[in-house]
């Protein structure tokens, strides 16, 4: 359950709005069931009062909305910036996505957010959402009202989150938090210990599902091309459903190099998979490598950093070394 | 393989005649590989061209139903199909679907009336066939006049044809103009929605337009300014299709499907629709 | 009505397959449920409804409609169609039967589309009444009954048993099939459980919902709402909707040179694609908000002006759960047609 409270952003966006630093606020919109909240633009106190929601289901990152609205709006526009969506903020702004001028920014610290996955598949028929003292109670269709542990349905990019400490913002509401020591490479490592065989296997069951909705690529904060390769119809792999399973297979695999040493790993990819696959893996893979092969960098930690894949160094890795590298993996 | 017949799937044609007309606009004839027309149609109507790998598209077909012997398509060169197109020459086979879409009332509505003709560009490419049509059947109508203007002399689509033949029939008016001034053209100059708003039609006449959509924008005002009421003026639009009988959803605009309730329509039917053609 | 035994249920699949394939709802890895191909040691799903609906047994997302050989100038057509073999979709709920019904008026009118309609033919649908709605089900809206689903067969499963009725001849002659297994019933139990279902539906938290702000004829009434704008603004421009949505079938036709030939397919499209209209010479919606109208207006307008009164909506509720942002149909309505 969230420390910062809905009434806590309501009173800050409504003194912002105005007293004129901001025109326009980006935040969450209460849905029909409590869970189902949908990012959207306030522009007026009203609209605030009557639709603005802050609670465990607010897990969108906003910051990739703010190439498209600061290019549309007069004064700036107020986004409520969670630890991890502050580092899309930050690699945005180091790609020179948006005009930072442009925005306010107001950090807010963040308990990990739910996942509604998670949440349906423990609970049948959720008619809305409560909380008490001691936690989440669900008010549902046929078992009454049922108490859920909020750690059981925590979202996994939130189970290992890497940071609580938001590291852009303009003004700050409630405590910073610190870089975590998280776990997140965990699964990766396990990844690398299967056979290559068992490997294509896993990703192979994983991809197959994919319906090439183009979800994860929306909805990513590093993918901001103004026209996507896969939207080209010159390129022809334009935004298709593919011919072969394994031309799907490098939908993925091509996206995920291309956000290399940009993701901040910000999981909205898996968030927002409507057949739950977890392409997070495949970027946390590249981290991971990034990190042993180069060095620690968290893209998005600070602006205008230089990630290791176009920052020469002379301690970099030879070729070699990494062609070697990948045949031991094999 | 006894399925039902599928009309995504095409035949075979072949180019028999490519006659350069314009910088960018190329007439193609096509026939069957045993020489005869894939198909009837009637004035408006169009058919799916197709090069295998590259594309398919729509285009009017500009010959006339009276042809009896191959189809003429007028294709303006802007994307990749058609860029293919201009490079392909006599003897190379393609596919062909067709025909798609509404006609010209040409035996109805049109019978009887004098008839105006506007057209722009390539724009004259759908209404050649229904021109030709209305001459070949040149009883059946009334006074023909038709205006036509391009950008330049050189972009005026067959101007052989128009000088040659349309201009020599009896109670047919051709009045051709130019964007701008052009050494060696002493006719009019200026923006077909201008010339006509100048040659001050009388309203005894149902109209026929198509060009790019600025150019039926304004002509529609202007015909409008002169009395026109728009039940007697028809255009045909264009938009992106891919199957061409009203399935695949592209060529959506409110209830209709441009490739299957179109692509002509009356322009007060075209009032009807939300704005987004 | 017959009577199966659920002790038989795996009898009754295996007696089913000897002749023809039976796809039917089967859990995934992740939880969710999909329809898949029956074989021995297959599980029957218990989960509501699958993330992808039963569309794709008849619209699938990619298929190949013919190839080419060139040669020179010259080009060859194969026709490469086949006959489809009959088939059984085993576990259909009424949403996703009356989806086959919005998907027919396109593809079975006039031109009749050939790949959709062998499949149509040769399917025997199964369909089965559902006992535990979700919160995001409103089927209601649309006219629907979940107690009583069309298809050839109706189904209801109780704690023991599998009833089933059949509806058409097609489903007659599947219940003849399969009567070694099966016993007559009285409908008692069914009619119990139809109560039942049918009192939950009335406390759904959608079951207010109406079509009364829409159908045939409002396109200008509603095409300049405000709505338009201001729901549209997040909304990310991906296919999620149109492609778990049981109704949706716009759909490209696009050639892939194997390099021994061309094939020509044909797969899904998404109107929420900001390339769907685009052509060469331009692009008649430009922005999202325009893409995200059509989607809807089609829906809830132009479909049914197109087909007396029916919407292209079944209530299934697929988008509102895998929308990325939320955004759903179901808020758009009453958005539109305000809150009762």
């Amino acid at each position: 359950m969230q420390k910062i409270t809905r009434d806590q952003l309501i009173t800050k966006a409504v003194e912002l709005l105005s007293n004129g630093t901001v025109s326009a606020v980006l935040g969450w919109k209460k849905g029909e069931f409590d869970y189902d909240i949908t990012p959207a633009v306030f522009t007026t106190e009203e609209e605030i009062n009557n639709g603005f929601v802050y609670n465990d289901f607010c897990g969108a990152n906003f910051s990739k909305y703010l190439v498209a609205k600061t290019k549309k709006l007069e004064g700036k526009i107020l986004v409520f910036l969670k630890p991890c969506d502050s580092y899309s903020f930050n690699q945005l702004l180091t790609e020179h996505r948006f005009d930072r001028e442009k925005v306010y920014a107001v950090g807010i610290g963040c308990e990990g957010m739910a996942d509604v996955v998670k949440l349906k598949n423990k609970v049948d028929g959720i008619v809305s959402i409560d909380y008490n003292d001691d936690g989440m109670y669900v008010d549902t269709l046929y078992d009454g009202t049922v108490k859920v542990d909020y750690a059981e349905v925590m979202a996994e990019r939130c189970i290992n989150c890497k940071s609580k400490k938001c590291v852009a913002y303009d003004e700050l509401l409630g405590e910073d938090g610190e870089v975590i020591d998280s776990a997140r490479f965990d699964e990766v490592a396990s990844l690398e210990a299967m056979t290559p065989d068992e490997r294509f296997a896993f990703w192979q069951g994983e991809l197959s599902r994919c319906i090439r909705c183009n979800a994860c690529r929306d909805a990513c904060p590093a993918c901001t091309c103004e026209k996507c390769v896969f939207d080209n119809p010159g390129s022809g792999v334009e935004n298709k459903a593919p011919v072969t399973s394994f031309e799907e297979q490098m939908f993925h695999i091509i996206r995920a190099f291309h956000v290399a040493g940009r993701c901040t790993d910000c999981g909205e990819c898996s968030r927002v998979c409507p057949q739950n696959i977890p392409l997070h893996l495949l970027n946390r893979k590249f981290i991971k490598d990034m990190n042993e092969c180069y060095g620690e960098y968290q893209a998005g930690a600070e602006v205008g950093s230089r990630a290791p894949l176009v920052d020469y160094t002379e301690g970099d890795l030879e070729p070699g070394e990494v062609f070697e590298r990948g045949e031991n993996d094999a | 393989m006894n399925m039902r017949e599928e009309t995504l799937i095409p035949k075979v044609g072949v180019i028999t005649d490519v006659r350069i007309d314009t910088p960018d606009i190329k007439t193609f004839r096509v026939v069957t590989p045993d020489g005869k027309k894939a198909f009837d149609h009637r004035p408006g109507q169009c058919a799916m061209l197709s090069i295998p790998g590259v594309g398919e598209a729509m285009f009017s077909i500009t010959s006339s139903p009276t042809n009896t012997e191959y189809m003429e398509f007028s294709i303006k060169k802007c994307g990749c199909v058609t860029e293919w197109l201009h490079q392909a020459e006599v003897g190379q086979q393609l596919t062909i679907r067709g025909p798609y879409g509404n006609p010209f009332p040409v035996d109805d509505v049109f019978a009887g009336k004098n008839m105006l003709f506007i057209a722009g560009g390539v724009g004259l490419a759908p209404l050649r066939s229904v021109i030709n049509y209305c001459r070949h059947y040149r009883d059946r109508y009334g006074d023909i006049d038709i205006v036509y203007g391009s950008r330049s002399k050189d972009d005026l689509l067959d101007y052989k044809e128009i000088i040659d033949e349309w201009a020599n029939d009896a109670g047919v008016n051709v009045h051709l103009t130019i964007d701008n001034p052009q050494q060696g053209w002493d006719g009019h100059v200026g923006f077909v929605p201008n010339y006509v708003k100048e040659l001050n039609f009388d309203t005894n006449k149902t109209a026929v337009l198509c060009g790019p959509p600025i150019m039926i924008k304004f002509t529609l005002e202007g015909l409008c300014a002169l009395g026109f009421d728009k039940t007697q003026i028809y255009t045909t639009l264009e938009l992106r299709m891919k199957c061409g009988v009203g399935k695949c959803g592209r060529c959506n605009v409110g209830s209709k499907y441009v490739c299957k309730d179109g692509p002509v329509f009356r322009c007060d039917e075209l009032d009807e629709l939300p704005s987004e053609y | 009505m017959r009577k199966l035994s659920l002790d038989n249920l795996n009898k009754f699949f295996a007696a089913v397959a000897e002749s023809k394939t039976i796809y039917l709802p089967v859990d995934q890895k992740d939880g969710s449920a999909k329809y898949a191909k029956w074989a021995e040691g297959t599980e029957w799903s218990n989960a509501l409804n699958t993330v992808r609906s039963p569309k794709d047994l008849f619209f699938p997302q990619t298929e190949d409609l013919m190839e080419f050989k060139t040669e020179g100038k010259n080009i060859e057509i194969i026709d490469i169609r086949k006959e489809s073999e009959d088939f059984v979709i085993f576990g259909v709920r009424a949403c996703d039967v009356k989806s086959f019904e919005v998907l027919d008026r396109v593809f079975l009118s006039e031109p009749v589309d050939s790949f959709y309609a062998s499949r149509r033919e040769h399917a025997i649908i199964v369909a089965l009444a559902c006992t535990r709605p979700s919160e995001t089900c409103f089927c209601t809206t649309f006219g629907i009954d979940a107690t009583e689903p069309a298809g050839d067969v109706s189904a209801w499963k109780t704690d023991s048993a599998l009833y089933l009725k059949a509806n058409t001849e097609k489903g007659e002659a599947f219940l003849k099939s399969i009567e070694a297994l099966t016993e007559d019933a009285d409908t008692a139990e069914v009619d119990a459980q139809k109560t039942k279902t049918a009192e939950i539906m009335k406390k759904l938290p959608l079951a207010d919902l109406t079509t009364d702000a829409f159908g045939g004829g409002k396109t200008e009434e509603l095409w300049n709402n405000p709505v338009w704008d201001e729901m549209s603004q997040t909304c990310l421009g991906c296919g999620t909707c149109t492609f778990v949505c049981p109704t949706c079938q716009c759909y490209d036709i696009k050639d892939f040179n194997t390099g021994n030939g061309v094939i020509r397919y044909r797969c899904w499209d998404s109107c929420m694609y900001s390339e769907f209209t685009r052509m060469a010479h331009g692009n008649n919606r430009l922005s999202q908000k325009e893409r995200f109208r059509q989607r809807f207006m089609h829906k809830l307008v132009y479909y049914p002006e197109n087909n007396e009164g029916l919407f292209s909506c079944v209530g299934c509720g697929r988008c509102l759960a895998k929308c990325p942002i939320s955004m759903n149909i179901v808020k758009v309505m009453k958005k539109i047609g305000g809150d009762k």
